[in-house]
């Protein structure tokens, strides 16, 4: 039987873990991901999960500790933030080239200096290029249901990536709110146990992570892409079963909300997508045209999902909480991409909001919309970065 | 003495011809030798470094055994995950063994390694050891001992080599908690083997360092890769010895002790410590290092 409590979110996030049976956990406390990874040790110091549960010494021997395992063939979990997923990029990498189809949570916060444990989204987009699948939660449900798709998604032999389930630091992992805890026996009925296509075994001897010199990387990368291709079906027909089984859909790739007759389209990620909604709500109410593309996926890239959803705007602001420095958003630059090779398109607003956790609020949207409103009226976008809420005063020159 | 017949090895190759070592590379021969004395009921993890790019070109694999290279400093880590996970699975039959070159063990690597020995993993972990990163082109490792001419550490005017001595890995594993720490080498076939048996009969965190003669890094003929080692054993230089729980429990005796010098000479890479009287000093030093450890380890 399903229950409904009210409990912090990264204790939500460690029962989904443990409704998937993880069979090994490599963890290493870093704010604001410890919590989940405490809850976890706790469930398996009370007998209540049975999983090799290792406190490693570093986020990159955890990286590390789940790559061996999943090579071994078990379920296989862990979880980090910030300065710790930089630390695991090169596993990171190596685990996605090896088709290793881990679970981790990346428990958004940005990067130092200055040192800040804040949320954005600098640290996971820093992965962006690295082979493992990331999605975006809106809310503390989803924070948990988006464990359960993810293991159905990476173990899926058309896929077989690693994936990062990316949950806003603070603002969803510290949040207390009621989440539906899911039925284990419908929980393993979604996730049967896993069978992998190939381990290491001495029952049959194989080798992992071979020389290959100049000859087939490109190959290599060329398979990786066409399973990231594949994962764009496997993301909707995941969360179709998902609502099928547990009556909860939230969202593919994308989510839509209000864009029908929609001119402006606002195109965000994470914890300010209620934020989002409700300042759409109350535009909408003024007769602003205004609509949402929440962006559920952005590893694969939904580039199809997201043209569909924002062909009849006029303009579309898109909301990155990073920068990539020296050209700006990096979710910005993907849109432009997809949009470009399109006959109408709508103007593209680059919005660089929020980082090291400044407070996005219903006014920081407005405020975003009509600079939209500006570009429309004016038919032109000036700045390649609108930079949002920044503080003159504390900027030199 | 006893005779111990070769046809007491096994028979059975788990690393078989076909990889693309150099000739007479001591790495290959300790590989060959290991396996036959773990057997096939292993998984095999490699960090980056020589062995895993002469030994795992691309459809040429020469492991009859499960094998793994992740990167080079996260062997270790791996095999951790790795026997989690047969733990997971009631796999406790299969034993996890690393085999990573001094660069991944002593340098790069050694956080890994420390951490997987201090949660007592049940991993018999082996340095390869051949004294510097050799496959990116013979560059100072900790592992290169003091005066000794690498592309990093070369000799020069002013320069007679590494100035530091190497770092006593041995040590900080029996240190960090390590069941059984042993030195080895591929000279001695019987030795190693022996060592590597022992190492897998105990649950637990093990370590052996094997010295390995480089004829293309130490610069010498490569027929004389035995030979070399042999000496380099008979110098003091490198001890052979185990320790068990802690304690010193065996040591390879020297019958008739050498001077250092009948190794330093025999290698390229010392050439310089001869090539004037400045390098004298040096060979003193080592003359002294070996001299400690023959006491140390009443060899």
């Amino acid at each position: 039987m399903s229950k409904t409590e009210v409990m912090e979110i990264s204790r939500g996030i460690a029962e989904a873990v443990k409704a998937c049976r993880p069979q090994v956990i490599a963890s290493f406390p870093i704010t604001p991901q410890t919590h989940i990874i405490e809850h976890l040790a706790q469930m398996v110091a009370d007998g209540e999960l049975d999983s090799q549960y290792i406190p490693s010494d570093s986020e990159f021997a955890s990286a590390s500790i789940v790559h061996g395992a999943s090579a071994a063939g078990v379920r296989a979990y862990t979880a980090s933030a910030s300065q710790g997923l930089l630390l695991m990029t090169e596993v990171l990498w190596n685990m996605a080239g090896t088709r290793l189809p881990v679970v981790l949570t990346g428990a958004n916060r940005g990067l130092s200096p200055p040192i800040n444990i804040q949320c954005d989204h600098q640290d996971t987009f820093s992965l962006r290029d690295s082979g493992v699948m990331q999605m975006y939660v809106e809310d503390a449900q989803e924070s948990c249901d988006a464990h359960i798709q993810a293991y159905k998604l990476a173990e899926d032999p058309d896929v077989l990536l690693p994936i990062m389930v990316c949950v806003d630091g603070w603002n969803l992992t510290h949040a207390w709110e009621p989440i539906e805890l899911l039925d284990q026996e419908l929980v393993d009925k979604f996730l049967p146990p896993y069978h992998p296509v190939q381990h290491l075994t001495p029952d049959n001897p194989i080798t992992y992570g071979a020389w290959a010199d100049d000859r087939p990387l490109m190959e290599y990368r060329y398979m990786m892409q066409k399973a990231m291709d594949r994962a764009k079906g496997k993301v909707v027909e995941v969360a179709d079963e998902f609502n099928k089984m547990f009556g909860r859909h939230h969202g593919g790739l994308i989510q839509e909300y209000r864009m029908d007759d929609a001119e402006i389209g606002v195109l965000g990620m994470g914890s300010i997508v209620g934020t989002i909604k409700a300042a759409i709500d109350e535009m909408r109410a003024e007769g602003i045209k205004v609509g949402l593309v929440k962006v559920r996926f952005y590893r694969p890239f939904p580039a199809d999902e997201i043209i569909k959803a924002i062909r009849n705007t006029k303009c579309i602001a898109v909301i990155d909480r990073n920068i990539s420095l020296g050209a700006g958003g990096a979710l910005a630059a993907d849109v432009k991409v997809a949009l470009y090779n399109l006959k109408d398109r709508p103007l593209v607003l680059g919005c660089l909001v929020g980082l090291g956790g400044r407070e996005i609020t219903k006014s920081t949207v407005r405020n975003i919309v009509a600079r939209a409103q500006k570009a429309i009226d004016t038919g032109k976008v000036e700045e390649l970065n609108e930079w949002v809420d920044l503080n003159p005063e504390l900027v030199e020159g | 003495m006893a005779i111990r017949a070769i046809d007491t090895i096994p028979k059975e190759e788990l690393f078989v011809s076909g990889h693309t070592a150099c000739g007479g590379c001591g790495q290959a021969i300790a590989a060959r030798l290991v396996l036959k004395a773990t057997g096939k009921n292993v998984i095999v993890v490699t960090a980056t470094g020589c062995l895993e790019t002469f030994a795992s070109p691309l459809l040429m694999s020469p492991w009859e055994v499960p094998w793994i290279h992740p990167l080079f400093e996260n062997a270790a880590a791996v095999a951790s995950g790795i026997e989690a996970a047969l733990k997971a699975k009631h796999r406790e039959d299969v034993k996890v063994v690393v085999m990573a070159g001094d660069g991944g063990t002593f340098d790069i690597g050694f956080g890994m390694l420390s951490g997987m020995v201090e949660r007592r993993h049940n991993v018999l972990y082996i340095c390869m050891d051949n004294q510097a990163y050799v496959n990116t082109g013979y560059q100072r490792s900790g592992a290169t001992m003091y005066g000794t001419a690498t592309t990093t550490t070369p000799a020069g005017k002013v320069s007679l080599g590494k100035i530091q001595p190497n770092k006593d890995v041995p040590a900080m594993m029996v240190a960090n908690g390590a069941d059984y720490v042993a030195t080895a080498s591929a000279s001695y076939p019987w030795d190693l083997m022996r060592k590597v048996k022992k190492a897998m009969e105990i649950k637990g965190p093990t370590y052996i360092q094997i010295h390995l003669p480089c004829p293309t890094a130490h610069v010498f003929p490569e027929s004389k890769t035995i030979e070399i080692g042999r000496i380099a054993v008979e110098t003091g230089l490198v001890p052979l010895y185990e320790i068990e729980k802690g304690k010193l429990t065996s040591s390879e005796k020297i019958k008739q002790k050498r001077p250092v010098e009948d190794y330093l000479k025999r290698l390229g890479w010392y050439k310089h410590l001869f090539a004037s009287g400045d390098g004298a000093a040096v060979i003193k030093e080592l003359q002294r290092v070996a001299d400690e450890n023959i006491a140390k380890f009443n060899l």
